[in-house]
């Protein structure tokens, strides 16, 4: 979230569209209803289905999932129509006035520097033209045909309510109903929020359909300002925290990208990360990175990586290509994976495509399942009958199922969506002989490194050297951890301004990624969490939750990332001079020598407003990006291609260009684009789903929400039930390319059929949720039914659409 | 309406219409004895969790049996809202309502489990004999497939054919010391459940 | 415990006169209110109400829509009801009803309830059973005008809702009001919830639900659970909400038998204040009901 939960309740507008909040994260959806009943806001909800979020919506419209950029398109192509844009905002803050390259171009649905044998772009064309000083060229009278405003009016305007009717579904009248609500948003002193979750990311283009709704945003200024933001609301309840702490193939620690193996050189490798300013006088935060990558290599390897060593650079890692999820399961697929550890982590259901999955994980030579739960993942080995019909004897793979402790019995912090590190308190002892995860990684490490003291063995060092400063080394404590993530003072460290002073002591805690060193005087093991734990002590056991603004910022509850922030970019909630946009709901303002207000400000806390230094500090065009430059696989601006199974024999927006029906730059592998349904065997759209009684495949094994959601359904509208004669209770089967799923019918009205490119599409609602463990009604992983291809950014599946077949049974 | 099943229900039970005459047949006033059932909170201890479903990340307030005397063992008894908490004020959906019972869950694992190659069953195991056989195959598979460097002669320094998927409901504490070791082995099949 | 500590105003078949005097500042009577125009239906009061009173239903089956368990019972106290219905303008509306114990002003349960004791009303309006004065004789169910009570396989004995008594007891506010993630449940005393509503109407007559209204049915006396309604109009949308109910004719015949027996035993003298009780439901459903009803409703809210 650039906002935060409490914040939800400042807005005039409410825009759930790729989530449905009600239904997953209902004590947050909460400051909707705040915003409704007493900040008069209205709620739109964009979704397939007629979810719980629409039930108390003001207005609801359907659409055909996966088309949502078209949707979205359609909005910055009416706000660009009808001049319904902040104007401060948006010449002020973001790109509109950049220069683009004169090589850059887009036709049928391809933009320039296409490889269609790779699926990838050489994107070297997307980019703004440079001038002479080094600086982006910019046109701020916007009449240059190449600024990005003029490109994306040109781009957009094919985008007309009349193609968003055609390719989504939606009726125009709600479409152009919705477009006038946003638009109310214009003025500064209105904001609207944007609510989304998976229903975005799971998609093939899912991120560029969040790209698409934060350029609405900036469009309409609302980023930065209280009541505004994009906000993702996140599944798990540490999905931020453990993202944050990078614990994806290709991160480290506070979003710093691990170096490819291109990259051997440890000054290029900071170099091509620590941005120069594209602008004059931009802060360009990022060039800050080399102090934050040494107090990591300090916090890991202490005295091991020293200025010599480039701070150890040669432990890390380096990467040939992404070993993402899906990567790894192809290889596993093929037999190139011998080991596999699963902490909390259940992918034989969270992992699309079933069949592939029991395939790959029987190739493993051994399993490790550390979780408090009996998952499928950990008995994929066992023989369920229809549910997991596998043969235990030609399964050769060894597990190891390790029981944990859960949430009351653990302490600790976990990141939230609004970036807050809560701390939690353990209140009794796992059952059995479960242990903690943290003494279990711990056990794991210290018999490795005993092994490699003793036996020696391949590149012992970073094992051998890896800092283990812990007073119990099979098991640390959690202060112990998050004092380290945290960071301190390795020595003395002066005052740059005057040597002579000694700002913070050897060994005392850091207040602030501020103070972090690319010396080797520093340490922090997460540069966004530096000060988590500060000199004063814990502050993420903070409990003050008083709120003296009234505007819900809380700013002495817990601590939010970075720098105890609550809403991102709230330099942009400012007029170019300093003064709130809207003084009813200021976050910061300049008084004349220093920023200052209800939050920290997202700012150089001294720098003059004249000076016009951007509100985006982190860019170093110091202004939001409409034209992503390099930044996106698919190119800069969204395009709309359709789900990579789709109803649709053509892409309606470049019906001419066949490379251009589903994302070109998209990574499929040889097997998965084999196993792909088309509609003529598959005809319907089917979209997957969590409901409100149920977190993921967790709460089956939970009594309680078994009792309220006890046995699996699937959701079809009427229309689709009359044509195959099927009534609420009956039992259907749905069925993809890859397999199939029975379940119990809910015959609804809240699935409505639609006008796709003339013709009747029926939707299929398929929650996710039971499988062949656990107290409710054994059921069928949904993941049996979903197709292997990711984002071509994130790679995240595109479990939101693809096709199936219903028929009665 | 409901209102005919009610005739129905009388009609039948209207057979013993005695019952209804009960209070007339020597039933004493002093026998109607009413009482609430007692508050069950009163003394249990308090401690302060964060839920860990999502991301909204509730505050909570478990109560344990027992006032965490030495000898009196903890055991999570109820769990509702924390009414502090500024995001949730005290609210929980269905999920945090019925946290009590993953707590408490029958499918809560006790023991750590060995599956042999080819078998249908599990095994019991000792910590001791599970940690130390990971390690061993952890270390037997890193020192034969790491790569130091490409043919090409870049250096490297990882290891794929192991690897990890992190929990997103682990704390920030777990997830560090998780990347810390992960990538001190060198693994670059790594990934937490932002990915899905 | 003693009848004055918990100030009950009210026993099923007692003829004993409750504790009358005391009056707490501020009111005595607590309601919840349930707005249905800020439901989820994400049933946190269902879990939350097992969860508190102990009760696990059984793990049942998807009978093809949202609801489950697929009714109440003596362990579901309270259930999420969906209906799906199309309004005037053509725009789907997914009306959710939290169903309970309405917790009557003039409660029929009680009125029909031949065991002493079993059911008692507090001053604060909160109905209660009381299962170990229950007989399991069915009459309570017959006598509700909402369909509530379910008597229990296992024990034979009557279970319902009980506004979490003991929650309210020592000050709290019931586990489901608790734990509603929207707002959609409120609680606190009845004029309290009366304004609230109040509000929430007004908003929603600016969001063009101009029958926007509060459910609080004289026929019963007024309950002390109250629902707002975006159609107040047509509480029959909300999975049969009664439009106008009343104490069930059951009950009404019932004490067609029992008069004139009571009436021989009130000869006796020894149970006089019987008819004190009998005498708030008169035999027949017309106008004069309704009247009685008022006025004990009207007494109950003066009551000290």
């Amino acid at each position: 979230m650039t906002n935060h939960w409490v914040d939800i309740k400042n807005a005039d507008i409410v825009l759930i569209m790729g989530g449905n909040a009600a239904e997953a994260h209902p004590c947050g959806f909460k400051w909707v209803t705040e915003a409704k009943a007493h900040n008069k806001a209205r709620l739109i909800v964009v979704d397939p289905r007629f979810t719980r979020s629409a039930s108390v919506a003001d207005v609801y419209a359907p659409i055909r999932t996966g088309t949502d950029i078209v949707f979205l398109g359609g909005v910055v192509s009416y706000l660009l129509a009808n001049d319904k844009i902040q104007h401060e905002y948006v010449k002020n803050y973001t790109d509109f006035t950049f220069i683009v390259r004169e090589d850059f171009a887009f036709t049928d649905g391809l933009y320039s520097g296409y490889n269609a044998e790779k699926h990838s772009y050489d994107k070297s064309t997307w980019d703004y033209e440079i001038g002479p000083d080094g600086f982006v060229k910019v046109d701020p009278s916007l009449a240059h045909p190449r600024c990005v405003y003029q490109l994306m009016k040109q781009h957009y305007a094919r985008y007309t309510p009349e193609m968003v009717a055609r390719v989504c579904g939606t009726p125009q009248e709600k479409f152009l109903q919705i477009c006038e609500m946003m638009a109310s948003t214009a003025t500064p002193t209105r904001a609207m929020t944007m609510m989304y979750a998976l229903g975005w990311t799971q998609h093939s283009v899912g991120s560029q359909m969040i790209r698409q709704g934060a350029m609405v945003q900036m469009l309409l200024g609302n980023i930065g300002v209280a009541g505004g933001g994009m906000n993702a609301l996140r599944g798990h309840s540490n999905i931020q925290g453990l993202t944050d702490l990078g614990l994806m193939s290709n991160l480290l620690p506070g979003y710093i990208n691990l170096p490819s193996e291109n990259e051997q050189d440890y000054a290029k490798f900071i170099a091509a990360r620590a941005f120069k300013p594209l602008r004059p006088n931009q802060l360009s935060y990022w060039q800050n990175l080399d102090k934050f990558v040494v107090s990591l290599m300090k916090a890991w390897w202490g005295d091991g990586a020293t200025a010599e060593n480039n701070w150890a650079y040669d432990y890390l890692p380096k990467l040939d290509k992404l070993y993402d999820m899906l990567q790894v399961f192809e290889l596993m697929s093929q037999g190139k994976m011998n080991g596999f550890i699963c902490q909390g982590f259940n992918p034989l259901a969270a992992a699309p495509n079933k069949a592939k999955m029991n395939l790959s994980l029987a190739k493993l030579k051994y399993l490790v399942v550390m979780d408090p739960l009996a998952t499928e993942t950990s008995e994929f080995w066992r023989n369920f009958g229809e549910h997991n019909d596998v043969d235990s004897a030609r399964i050769q793979t060894e597990v190891f199922r390790l029981p944990t402790s859960c949430f009351a019995e653990e302490e600790g912090s976990l990141t939230n969506s609004s970036r807050w590190l809560q701390w939690h308190w353990k209140g009794a002892e796992p059952p059995g002989e479960a242990r903690s995860d943290l003494r279990i990684m711990a056990e794991i490490f210290t018999r490795m490194r005993a092994l490699y003291q003793n036996e020696g063995g391949t590149f012992a060092d970073p094992i051998l050297k890896l800092s283990w400063p812990y007073a119990r080394p099979t098991d640390p404590t959690p202060q112990e951890l998050a004092r380290e993530f945290s960071g301190k003072a390795l020595k003395d460290l002066a005052d740059p301004k005057d040597p002579t002073k000694v700002t913070r002591k050897a060994g005392e805690q850091l207040a602030g990624f501020a103070e972090l060193r690319n010396d080797g005087s520093t340490s922090s093991g997460c540069w966004i969490f530096c000060g988590a734990w500060g000199p004063t002590g814990n502050l993420m056991a903070r409990r003050d939750n008083s709120d003296p603004t009234g505007i819900g910022q809380n700013i002495n509850w817990a601590f939010a990332w970075p720098a105890n922030r609550r809403v991102l970019y709230n330099r942009a909630s400012c007029d170019p001079s300093g003064k709130p946009f809207n003084p009813d709901r200021a976050l910061i303002s300049w008084n004349g020598s220093a920023w200052g207000g209800a939050d920290i400000p997202d700012f150089k806390v001294d720098e003059d407003p004249t000076h016009g230094m951007g509100p985006f500090i982190m860019n170093p065009e110091g202004v939001a990006r409409f034209f992503a430059r390099t930044n996106m696989a698919e190119g800069p601006f969204p395009e709309h291609y359709e789900p990579f199974e789709t109803p649709l024999a053509t892409n309606p927006l470049s019906p001419t260009e066949p490379r251009a029906l589903n994302n070109p730059a998209a990574r499929v592998f040889d097997d998965d684009r084999k196993a792909f349904g088309k509609p003529a065997q598959f005809p319907h759209a089917a979209t997957t789903y969590r409901l409100t009684e149920h977190f993921h495949y967790w709460t089956k094994h939970v009594r309680l929400n078994a009792i309220i959601q006890p046995e699996q359904f699937v959701e079809i509208g009427d229309a689709l039930a009359k044509d195959l004669g099927i009534a609420s209770g009956d039992w259907v089967k749905v069925e993809s390319n890859r397999g199939y799923i029975k379940a119990v019918a809910v015959v609804t009205k809240r699935l409505r059929a639609l006008q796709v490119d003339g013709k009747t599409l029926h939707h299929v609602g398929i929650p996710i949720h039971w499988g062949f463990k656990g107290l409710a009604k054994p059921g069928f992983l949904a993941n049996t039914l979903t197709p292997v291809v990711g984002d071509a950014n994130s790679q995240t599946p595109e479990f939101k659409s693809f096709l199936v077949r219903v028929e009665k049974l | 309406m409901a209102d005919m099943t009610r005739r129905q229900f009388l009609a039948v039970t209207g057979a013993s219409l005695a019952g209804s005459s009960l209070v007339l047949l020597g039933f004493s006033p002093a026998a109607a004895i009413a009482e609430v059932r007692e508050f069950k909170l009163a003394r249990a201890t308090e401690t302060r969790n964060t839920c860990p479903y999502c991301a909204v990340a509730c505050g909570i307030v478990m109560y344990g049996l027992g006032d965490a005397a030495k000898n009196a063992e903890a055991s999570i008894i109820h769990i509702e809202g924390d009414p502090d908490h500024p995001v949730n004020r005290g609210t929980l959906c269905p999920k945090g309502a019925g946290l009590l019972d993953f707590v408490h869950s029958p499918s809560r694992l006790q023991h750590p489990e060995y599956r042999a190659p080819g078998s249908d069953k599990w095994q019991p195991i000792s910590w001791d004999d599970a940690l130390g056989r990971v390690a061993k195959l952890m270390k037997q598979d890193r020192d034969a497939n790491f790569v130091t460097k490409t043919p090409e002669g870049l250096t490297v320094n990882r290891w794929l054919t192991t690897g990890m998927l992190a929990a997103s409901a682990s704390s920030n504490e777990v997830g560090y010391l998780t990347h810390k070791v992960i990538r001190s082995l060198g693994v670059l099949s790594f990934d937490n459940q932002a990915r899905v | 415990m003693a009848l004055q500590s918990l100030d009950i105003v009210r026993r099923s078949a007692t003829t004993s006169r409750s504790p009358q005097i005391r009056e707490p500042s501020g009111g005595r009577e607590v309601a919840k209110l349930i707005d249905t125009t800020k439901c989820i239906g994400c049933k946190a009061c269902q879990v939350a109400c097992m969860e508190w009173n102990d009760l696990r239903d059984e793990i049942g089956t998807n009978i093809g829509q949202y609801q489950n368990p697929a009714d109440l019972s003596a362990n579901t106290w309270t259930l999420m009801r969906f209906a799906e219905v199309e309004n005037s303008k053509g725009d789907l509306e997914w009306l959710i009803r939290k169903d309970g114990c309405m917790h009557c002003a003039d409660p029929g349960c009680l009125k029909a309830c031949p065991s002493p004791g079993a059911i008692v009303q507090y001053a604060n309006g909160i109905v209660d059973f009381q299962e170990e004065n229950c007989i399991g004789c069915g009459y309570c169910i017959a006598g509700c005008p909402f369909d509530i009570p379910r008597i229990s396989k296992k024990d034979k004995k009557v279970y319902k809702c009980t506004l979490c008594s003991d929650r309210v007891a020592v000050g709290l506010e019931p586990a489901c009001i608790k734990a509603c993630p929207t707002g959609a449940l409120v609680f606190g005393t009845k004029d309290d919830m009366k304004q609230h509503a109040a509000e929430r109407i007004e908003d929603l007559k600016s969001r063009g639900f101009e029958q926007a209204g509060l459910y609080d049915p004289a026929g019963v006396g007024g309950t002390h659970v109250m629902y707002v309604l975006h159609h107040a109009d047509q509480p029959h949308n909300y999975v049969d909400l009664p439009a106008d109910p009343r104490i069930s004719r059951a009950v009404l015949l019932w004490k067609g038998f029992s008069k004139p027996l009571g009436l021989a035993v009130m000869a006796l003298t020894a149970l006089a204040g019987f008819f004190h009780y009998i005498r708030v439901g008169p035999d027949e459903t017309d106008a004069s009901d309704e009247a009685a009803a008022h006025e004990l409703a009207k007494r109950l809210e003066k009551a000290p």
